[in-house]
């Protein structure tokens, strides 16, 4: 989705603003939003690419405007709602009033470091070969999905270099419409800074992506 | 790190607990601590969230998970060239090796700065940063300042943090677009030939593994 979290490239937002003492949290709902949303994030009923979806759902300009943990509070109301696990009503008020609905895990304290510790790792066997090699050049397909998408815009079009293959990943565009993990390769493809932002673009700079193999086609 | 008397009146200081202010007395809640209460409360009772798992979640990445993390396996790298060779080569189980790891670094890739390029990293779709090496990113990394500017500008970028490089040195620029988590293996300082591993550790920030800084000169300790 061409929305307001894919900002590469944007102009006018200003400097870089680090704060003095850089909190991890600047309130403490913000901490319970982060574990909030990291607990229902493995409930079986949605998935981390879901999760980024939903946060990019927010309309550009509400998404540009909200805080980071607000965007996420935002995202998990509407996640519980869209999936019946509680009603509008029910959020709004904090009183319960619709029977629970089924979800596949509820994550136990005694779980989080064990499992947390391990991760999440996402590659997955494929037993076709990757279509592209290191060194090729590529060009990164036009498309405007929309749905979760992660080809930035400022790359669609443009020319670069596979600079490695990493192995076979679950594929979010699919993932996250739940859809099926559908794993495909992923490369990293380097990009000059004249060829994303054209002849005055700062010298001696290069940007890599990671993208999957439907992201890119061959060069004629 | 020692920690400081609880005050009151500072609601943002850093140190505060994961319970402290919101379940607090209910006449110091803002509108925002009302709506995440409000929905704690109907996924609590409904049961699809162990209050404990919270509260663990919270603690681990607000107090557990750091850049020391990072730093420890920055100053293993200078003082080690083998450890330094499997890291660039094969970061995550390099990583495990001094028991670094899981979430957010399932898959992590470590680029070196040397005098003819530079690493920075960013994530301009949303917020990936290498949870187990760095800890949670802070504000700015996740703001639209940084995750627009870092690909087009990002020498002016540097500039704003006070790092200027010379013109013959490349800006290599990864954005984190899938599950690959990057952190930078910045030059180790001159002067440093006496340091022991911790004391090489002590001079690796935070934004010298983002890329948004360099390692502290000995010292010049903050």
């Amino acid at each position: 989705m061409n929305g307001g979290q894919d900002l590469g490239g944007m102009q006018g937002f200003g400097p870089v603003a680090p704060e003095p003492n850089e909190p991890r949290f600047h309130a403490a709902w913000e901490k319970r939003v982060f574990g909030l949303a990291m607990a229902m994030g493995l409930s079986g009923r949605w998935n981390l690419d879901a999760s980024r979806a939903a946060r990019e759902a927010l309309p550009p300009g509400e998404y540009l405007t909200s805080s980071y943990y607000a965007i996420w509070l935002k995202a998990l109301e509407r996640q519980v709602t869209a999936h019946g696990l509680a009603t509008r009503e029910e959020i709004a008020s904090g009183t319960v009033s619709a029977p629970a609905a089924p979800v596949t895990r509820v994550l136990k304290g005694a779980e989080v470091e064990p499992l947390f510790d391990r991760g999440f790792p996402s590659d997955r066997p494929l037993d076709v070969p990757a279509r592209f090699a290191v060194g090729e050049r590529v060009r990164a397909r036009i498309i405007n999905p929309p749905g979760h998408t992660r080809l930035p815009r400022y790359v669609r079009g443009r020319t670069g270099t596979v600079e490695s293959v990493h192995g076979s990943f679950v594929f979010p565009d699919s993932n996250a419409c739940l859809a099926g993990e559908a794993p495909q390769w992923l490369y990293t493809v380097r990009f000059s800074g004249a060829e994303l932002w054209g002849e005055a673009a700062e010298p001696g700079h290069a940007v890599s992506v990671n993208a999957f193999e439907s992201y890119l086609e061959p060069l004629a | 790190m020692a920690h400081e008397p609880h005050d009151p009146q500072n609601h943002d200081h850093p140190h505060d607990h994961p319970h402290d202010h919101a379940h607090g007395s209910g006449s110091e809640l803002s509108p925002m601590d009302l709506r995440v209460r409000a929905l704690e409360s109907i996924l609590v009772e409904k049961g699809y969230v162990d209050p404990a798992a919270l509260d663990a979640l919270i603690e681990t990445y607000e107090t557990k998970v750091g850049p020391h993390n990072g730093a420890r396996a920055v100053a293993r790298a200078w003082v080690d060239p083998a450890f330094r060779d499997r890291l660039l080569a094969d970061a995550t189980p390099t990583l495990r090796e001094i028991g670094v790891g899981g979430r957010g670094g399932e898959h992590m890739v470590v680029v070196e700065n040397t005098p003819d390029a530079h690493n920075l990293v960013v994530c301009t779709l949303c917020s990936c940063y290498p949870w187990p090496v760095l800890g949670l990113p802070p504000v700015w990394y996740k703001s639209p300042p940084y995750r627009a500017r870092a690909v087009i500008e990002p020498r002016a970028v540097l500039a704003e943090f006070g790092v200027t490089l010379p013109g013959s040195t490349r800006i290599r620029v990864w954005d984190s677009t899938a599950e690959l988590r990057y952190m930078v293996l910045p030059m180790r300082p001159s002067g440093t030939e006496d340091l022991d591993e911790a004391g090489l550790a002590a001079l690796v920030t935070r934004d010298s593994m983002i890329g948004t800084g360099l390692p502290r000169h000995p010292g010049a300790r903050a």
